[in-house]
């Protein structure tokens, strides 16, 4: 427990050690891998796995897909692979970048509980090129881990094996997609793969591999140390335990935040995050991540931070990334901002995607420098349309993976709530045209 | 097989393997769904999202690419819905915001899928009003393939092909998104024997080919199916033409040799077909020169010499690059006009006859399809049969065929194979003494022969080798599980000039002389007595005078014989000698009289390749000039000398062979063009009388080991006639070298660059030493269908001595 009297998770070495929280001597000297001996002395695999289970963790990349329920997919055959998911891109996200860099070992010791709950003797982490720091922090974590015996032949005497091998991208978001980062770790071009088969089945090397987010397999150590019934117990049933959320933009405390789900935006942008920055209003906010659809305080405000609401609402919690607007915002750059993102990551394989989001972009290029048309915004959303047919939430894809839907949130989103603003940027220019 | 499931489409109910996709099984069904990137023969990417279709599920209708879909029990799809086609027409509208509007430019216009669908499938008109992206096009990435990336999209069919397919991944995918483009690599041109197939799958112009580039627009082309004569797999190809001229070269997708496929050789070398260098018009020789002559003038004299001999002071060379109706012709006019029994199609560069045409069983190509095991012993396949090495590679990597290769040095599937022995040139009989014992590190090897059905490929793996050796490993794989045998002879219808009796042991139909003789005598008349000569005493006969006329047929026994020398100097000591040919070869150019005959694309027939299997080619062009049908000058011949051949047409001759010759009975043009035959007949079609048993060689070849080992083995750009006159081809003739590993060369004393001289007991060269360090201890690699190899003879044992004159 920290002292504002939310639970404290991932978070709680580094706020009580402001220092020295990666290092293994205060790891070790704060119960670090006291799990790791529980787990792989007392509890054996099956019981670590049902621990897991039984916290209903849900993963914390973007799908929040339950880890317990993902580890179960994973085929028979050996061997298998572990590969953690350090590739964090999400415009917006920047939390396992905390992790990383302030409490590798937590990761490194849930890398090990996990690989042995589900019989891996080698596990991957695959860590964005752009983050040398925390890449550099957790291979030192790494090799100390080696140096004590936590990693390595016969761990702790428990007869397990594992080799950790850290891995760095080499600067492409779509690499994040579980399926590319896999033909990525193999020295292939970063492309997503077609599924089936799924990873749990055929993954890395086309052997069983389960991927997981940092931030989920960083809970690992506190679910066997507390139980996986503590775990679940904390916050609402379907969006249990701690999670931490970025968040960012027009705030006055940005930053790295770990919560308890279950409180409303209010709370969260104007209690946790202190409110809007200059005393301006707020117009619209991203609840999970750039490839959310947009909340606006009209409808969101007072709806609650879970999974499953944000879901309901017509967007995604994803990857906790939350990017508040004030009305001091050109939307319309935003929503190019981010459609141009999209476009310049798009891996080009399929055709809507690699074609689609840069006509979007060349679209909005043209409205933003004063030429844009009245049928563009009818454009705009019927260019969005191939891409991801009828623009629904969950999206529908024409393309192989969801990267294509992803540039699309933002033009719906922007048509949805701000097509005024729109009309009359277009209108404006054409008339001075 | 798999099981049979049955699907609805469109309301249609149709059925197809289950596992099998969804686009194919719609297609054999007659429902055809636009692609670009899906092709029949290669794995399923589901890139270009234009096959998209819906298939009901449990949360209701799903878009799916049909490509990646495989079809199971009760499947329902929809490929006319408003959403299939709102995605189709945004694919369309999508592909065609960065493609150039070059179609009054581009080759593939008339011919363009991306046309075809957008007409059938796509908008009315494209809403983009950008700036498209821009590349410098287009940009040569061969001697042969010219890339424009602006019109490429990115569908991945050619990368897709060289990495799967022909194995030479020379071409890939660089950058990300909208900056995408297919490149070569940096200083590495997109060399592949096969990159002519990446420009015939390519949806769009994007790879267009330098020798059909701006020559024709399709809606002008004529158009025949025929058979590649390059080699003797018996590759399916379009023969095209605008105006009387053969402009291009396509692969047809016969599902029983080529699946399609095409190498560059098969494709491009049509241009020679059109040179000027072509014979025109007969030619006499008076003192050195030749002088033109009329057909008449030319006849008489030959009909006229020859008469003047007995019989079996004549003799015959040729027809493996003949259809079997002219090999036919041939022989029957040699046997029954002339009289003679000394006739041979190969040059003592192939294997033994019996062994070739009467071996069994003997294995068809789709056998790779089910085999599990593979024993290829034989010519570097990639080389020499490269339509063959894409079949045997698409086993070992797709199918998951055990491969093992035995050869003197790397061949091109060395990498896809499980098991590699490397072997001295000369040692292999004591390698297959080895092989067969199963000790050691063959045991494995064996272990694998043991898992059937195997298929084991056998040939001689270079010139010098004794062709018994390939005849030792065919024994030896006809035991394995399943066993069967595919014995490898190189020229186009090699094959079918052997089934058509062009050998002294052979007559027509895969018979034996001494079975067959009596039979044959009832229908054709007095045949000569006893068995002729085969090529080497042919020569040999001549250079000591029992012999005093020849007669070749598109043959060149000056260059391809083993001992050039021999050959030389007995067509020298030759009293008269008679050519039929295309061009003036530097044999032909040895003869008296040289009559100019119809070739490639020029003759109707049929042609018999390596698993005798019966194809037709077919005629799109006249020949150039006075040049006559092999066929109808025999004919004119054998009236001026007072008999009769009965050659009327060609079509008559295939009558005749299907009566006369056991193994062709029930081959008629008939049945190939129009019947069953359309992917040809597999021989035998009965089993009949007088079938030729093969008699398998008795064991116990030795090894000969000297100092050093020869391996004369070929390369696919020989500066052969065919190849000398491609323009594009020609360029691709590698220069000639002696290649040894880096120990030898240090042990030489030399650097690598320096001359060296190889000499045989047939004849000497000097040539630069390169090194290659896939060869072993004691082994020399010389490349042989080069004129300047042909010097050297066919040998063994060599010395490689430093120095020497180029």
């Amino acid at each position: 427990m920290s002292t504002d009297g939310q639970v404290k998770i991932l978070t709680a070495r580094m706020e009580a050690n402001r220092t020295d929280s990666h290092t293994i001597e205060r790891y070790e000297a704060t119960g670090g891998y006291t799990a790791l001996r529980k787990g792989l002395l007392e509890l054996g695999p099956e019981k670590v796995g049902a621990e897991v289970k039984a916290s209903n963790i849900r993963g914390r990349g973007g799908a929040n897909f339950p880890a317990g329920v993902k580890w179960g997919f994973l085929a028979a055959a050996r061997p298998a692979y572990l590969v953690v998911n350090g590739d964090e891109s999400e415009p917006g996200t920047f939390k396992d970048r905390q992790l990383l860099e302030r409490d590798p070992h937590q990761l490194v010791e849930g890398v090990i509980l996990t690989s042995f709950a589900v019989g891996v003797n080698h596990a991957f982490i695959y860590i964005r090129g752009e983050y040398p720091k925390p890449a550099r922090r957790l291979q030192h974590a790494v090799d100390d881990a080696y140096q004590k015996g936590y990693i390595g032949k016969d761990i702790l005497g428990s007869g397990f094996d594992l080799e950790i091998t850290v891995h760095l991208g080499a600067g492409a978001y779509i690499c994040g997609e579980e399926s590319a980062l896999l033909n990525s770790l193999e020295g292939r071009r970063g492309e997503p793969r077609l599924k089936p088969p799924f990873p749990a089945i055929e993954g890395l090397y086309a052997k069983p591999t389960i991927v997981n987010n940092v931030e989920t397999i960083s809970n690992v150590p506190w679910i066997i140390n507390n139980g996986g019934l503590a775990y679940a117990g904390i916050g609402p049933e379907k969006s249990a335990g701690t999670r931490m959320l970025s968040l960012s933009g027009h705030v006055n405390n940005p930053g790295n935040y770990e919560i308890v789900m279950g409180m409303s935006w209010r709370d969260l942008i104007f209690d946790i995050g202190g409110g809007m920055a200059e005393g301006r209003e707020l117009k619209a906010w991203i609840p999970g991540g750039s490839s959310a659809p947009w909340f606006v305080p009209a409808e969101h405000l007072d709806t609650p931070v879970t999974i499953d609401d944000v879901a309901q609402h017509g967007s995604m919690l994803g990857s906790g990334a939350v990017i508040v607007m004030d009305d001091s915002t050109d939307v319309i750059a935003a929503a190019h901002r981010i459609v141009r993102f999209y476009a310049h990551e798009s891996c080009g394989q399929c055709t809507p995607c690699r074609e689609g989001t840069t006509w979007l972009e060349r679209i909005f290029n043209r409205i933003l420098s004063g030429r844009g048309r009245p049928s563009d915004i009818d454009l705009l959303l019927d260019v969005s349309d191939g891409i991801s047919p009828g623009l629904g939430w969950p999206p529908v894809m024409t393309t192989i993976c969801p990267l294509g839907p992803s540039a699309t949130a933002p033009v719906v989103s922007l048509m949805k709530y701000f097509r005024a603003e729109v009309e009359a940027r277009i209108a404006r220019e054409v008339a001075h045209g | 097989m798999a099981d049979l499931v049955t699907i609805t489409v469109d309301g249609v109910e149709m059925q197809g393997p289950a596992g099998e996709v969804l686009i194919k099984v719609a297609e054999d069904n007659g429902n055809y769904i636009p692609r670009f990137c899906w092709h029949s023969r290669m794995n399923p990417v589901g890139m270009c999202r234009m096959c998209l279709v819906e298939v009901e599920g449990p949360r209701g209708k799903m878009l799916v690419p049909s490509c990646t879909t495989r079809i199971n029990d009760g499947m329902v799809v929809d490929t006319q819905s408003a959403v299939v086609k709102k995605a189709q027409e945004g694919v369309l509208e999508f592909l065609l915001i960065n493609h150039p509007l070059d179609c009054p430019v581009c080759d593939k216009g008339g011919e363009c899928p991306l046309q075809d669908h957008t007409v059938a499938y796509g908008p009315g008109e494209s809403r983009f009003v950008e700036e498209k992206r821009h590349f410098q096009k287009p940009i040569p990435i061969s001697d042969l393939v010219f890339l424009d990336r602006e019109r490429c999209i990115l569908c991945a069919r050619c990368t897709r092909f060289s990495e799967e397919i022909s194995g030479d991944p020379l071409i890939e995918f660089k950058g990300r998104g909208n900056q995408v483009q297919v490149l070569t690599f940096p200083d590495e041109p997109f060399n592949s024997y096969f990159s002519g197939n990446t420009v015939q799958i390519c949806p769009v112009g994007a790879l267009t080919a330098r020798p059909y580039r701006f020559k024709a627009r399709p809606w002008d082309l004529e158009a025949v199916e025929s058979v590649s004569m390059v080699d003797s797999v018996g590759s399916k190809v379009s023969v095209q033409s605008s105006q009387n001229r053969v402009v291009r070269i396509d692969g047809v997708d016969s599902d029983a040799t080529n699946h399609g496929w095409l190498s560059d050789k098969d494709r491009f070398v049509f241009e020679a077909i059109h040179s000027e260098d072509r014979l025109q018009r007969p030619l006499i020789k008076e003192g050195d020169e030749f002088r033109e002559a009329d057909w008449g003038e030319a006849l008489d004299l030959v009909a006229e010499k020859l008469t003047g001999y007995p019989g079996d002071q004549v003799a015959g060379l040729g027809g493996a690059n003949s259809t079997n109706e002219e090999a036919f012709i041939f022989g029957k006019f040699l046997r029954t006009i002339v009289v003679t029994p000394h006739i041979d199609a190969q040059l003592d560069d192939g294997l033994d006859p019996q062994f070739l045409v009467g071996l069994t069983p003997r294995a068809a190509i789709n056998d790779l399809e089910s085999a599990k095991t593979i024993l290829l012993w034989a010519a570097d396949l990639k080389e020499e049969y490269p339509v063959l090495y894409l079949r045997v590679r698409r086993a070992a990597t797709e199918l998951g065929a055990t491969l093992i290769i035995v050869h003197p040095r790397r061949t091109g599937l060395d990498d896809v194979a499980r098991h590699k022995v490397r072997y001295r040139p000369g040692t292999g009989p004591d390698v297959l003494r080895e092989l067969v014992a199963g000790e050691g590190e063959y045991a494995d090897i064996k272990a694998a022969l043991t898992e059937g059905p195997v298929v084991t490929i056998v040939g001689r793996t270079g010139l010098g080798e004794d062709p018994r050796l390939a005849e030792a490993v065919a024994a030896f794989g006809r035991d394995f599980p399943d066993g069967k045998v595919l014995p490898l002879a190189r020229r186009g219808n090699v094959i079918g000039a052997l089934d058509m009796g062009l050998a002294p042991t052979l007559l027509p139909g895969r018979v034996s002389e001494t079975a067959a003789h009596e039979k044959l005598e009832a229908e054709w008349g007095p045949l000569p007595e006893g068995l002729g000569r085969d090529a080497t005493s042919i020569l040999e006969g001549l250079c000591d005078g029992e012999l005093k006329a020849l007669l070749l047929l598109g043959t060149d026994p000056v260059r391809d014989h083993p001992e050039p020398m021999l050959a030389t100097a007995g067509m020298e000591a030759a009293d008269f000698v008679v050519a039929f040919d295309t061009f003036l070869t530097d044999s032909s150019r040895l003869a008296d009289v040289v009559f100019p005959v119809e070739g490639f694309a020029e003759v109707e027939g049929t042609v018999t390749n390596v698993e005798g299997r019966v194809q037709k080619v077919n005629r799109l062009i006249p020949g150039p000039g006075q040049t006559r049908p092999v066929w109808s000058a025999l004919d004119d011949l054998a009236r001026r000398m007072g008999g009769d051949v009965g050659a009327t047409s060609a079509e008559a001759i295939s009558k005749e062979i299907a009566t006369v010759a056991p193994a062709y009975h029930g081959v008629s043009w008939d049945e190939l063009d129009w019947g069953e035959g359309r992917e040809g007949l597999l021989l035998p079609l009965e089993e009949g009388e007088q079938r030729l048993e093969y008699i398998p060689v008795d064991g116990n070849l030795t090894s000969v080991k000297a100092r050093f080992g020869l391996h004369l083995a070929r390369v696919m750009y020989d500066d052969g006639v065919r190849v000398r006159k491609s323009p594009s081809l020609a360029a691709l003739i590698p220069d000639a070298a002696a290649y040894l590993s880096a120990a030898e060369v240090e042990t030489l004393g030399i650097e690598p660059g320096a001359l060296v001289t190889v000499a045989g007991e047939s004849g000497s060269i000097t040539l630069p030493a390169v090194v290659d360090n896939t060869l072993g201890e004691g082994t020399v690699y010389v490349t042989a269908n080069l004129s300047k190899t042909a010097e050297l003879g066919a040998a063994v044992s060599v010395t490689v001595t430093p120095g020497g004159e180029a």
